[in-house]
């Protein structure tokens, strides 16, 4: 970013080892994501892997309706916006046609698991040479907060007011073991960004997922739990809590499939 | 001894690195308000950064840098 390279100029007699700066493969532009939201981390962990890849002028980017949507204006690779739900459709498209290039897609639960579980499930099946990149939140945020297929029993939101009763809304979804039954999976990992460890532990998730996808083993997902302080109405560290108490029981962190590792490791 | 940079115009204010700074010297300035009208995080004790870039790791916005 400019800000880094002005200031190493201003101390130039000492030239200091940056240790940490804004990567490339973001653009200068602020995001629109409330304070704390973790969409931003995860966004900064897909676009240091485009950096370290050096994959940028090759890559294609697809967000689909909901708060992700906005990603294509924070990256610096192309992207293309898909209707709600269906950026496995478009995903495939772009890779089948263009088949060197490398394809991501930045979807949320209430995109990806709900109206978009056709397509996800077909591209998954089908063995899609894409990465997807899952946010969890358990909750629909840029909406103002319904209930989503991941909301957790008992859990408020605006739509289930008395908590997520399962006799008439039924149980979350788990995708990750829900995904890792097919046979075109090649890796499906449920991460988290609650803390730097697994900050670190995300990105390398992510990497070994671009990874995969460039050597054309198949479909990969990476599920990232994810915070929604607004809708959750907590702030940024208290969320990060609700998160581990009530999410972590629920959705294990872990690799639910891996074609390199064998089958069933976990 | 390490030099934290928080670029203002990123900044939001939500305080994460804050909560995750293992020396303590990360605060957020009340007497600032940025052009979003957020009070930024700043460093307060430069001296006392070792480095660890766990800030910067949680940063949402990505407006920390970070050089030794």
């Amino acid at each position: 970013m400019t800000t880094t390279t002005s200031s190493a100029t201003a101390v130039a007699p000492q030239k200091g080892k940056v240790l940490f700066a804004r990567t490339p493969a973001l653009t200068d532009t602020v995001t629109n994501y409330c304070p704390g939201c973790t969409h931003g981390i995860i966004q900064r962990l897909v676009a240091e892997t485009i950096d370290e890849l050096g994959i940028e002028g090759t890559t294609v980017g697809v967000c689909p309706v909901g708060c992700s949507v906005t990603a294509y204006d924070f990256y610096s690779c192309d992207m293309v916006q898909a209707a709600h739900g269906r950026a496995p459709a478009v995903a495939t498209g772009l890779k089948r046609s263009c088949p060197g290039n490398t394809v991501f897609t930045y979807q949320g639960d209430g995109d990806l698991a709900s109206i978009g579980m056709a397509e996800t499930v077909h591209a998954a099946t089908r063995g899609e040479k894409i990465t997807v990149i899952f946010i969890n939140n358990a909750i629909y945020g840029m909406t103002g907060g319904q209930m989503a297929p991941t909301s957790l029993p008992g859990q408020v939101t605006q739509t289930s007011p008395y908590g997520r009763d399962i006799e008439t809304a039924g149980h979350p979804i788990r995708v990750c073991e829900l995904l890792s039954t097919l046979d075109g999976v090649a890796l499906a990992q449920r991460v988290t960004v609650d803390s730097p460890k697994n900050v670190r532990a995300a990105k390398k998730a992510v990497r070994k997922a671009f990874e995969y996808q460039i050597e054309g083993l198949g479909y990969t997902i990476i599920e990232v739990l994810a915070t929604c302080p607004t809708n959750w109405g907590l702030t940024p560290t208290a969320a990060f809590g609700w998160l581990r108490d009530n999410m972590l029981p629920y959705y294990p962190l872990g690799v639910y499939k891996d074609v390199k590792a064998g089958e069933g490791e976990k | 001894m390490a030099r934290i940079e928080v670029d203002m115009n990123y900044c939001k204010g939500c305080g994460l690195c804050v909560d995750v700074c293992p020396q303590d010297i990360m605060q957020l300035n009340s007497e600032i308000m940025t052009q979003k009208g957020y009070h930024p995080a700043t460093c307060v004790d430069q001296d006392a950064c070792t480095g660890c870039t766990s800030c910067a790791l949680m940063c949402p916005d990505v407006a920390i840098t970070i050089e030794r």
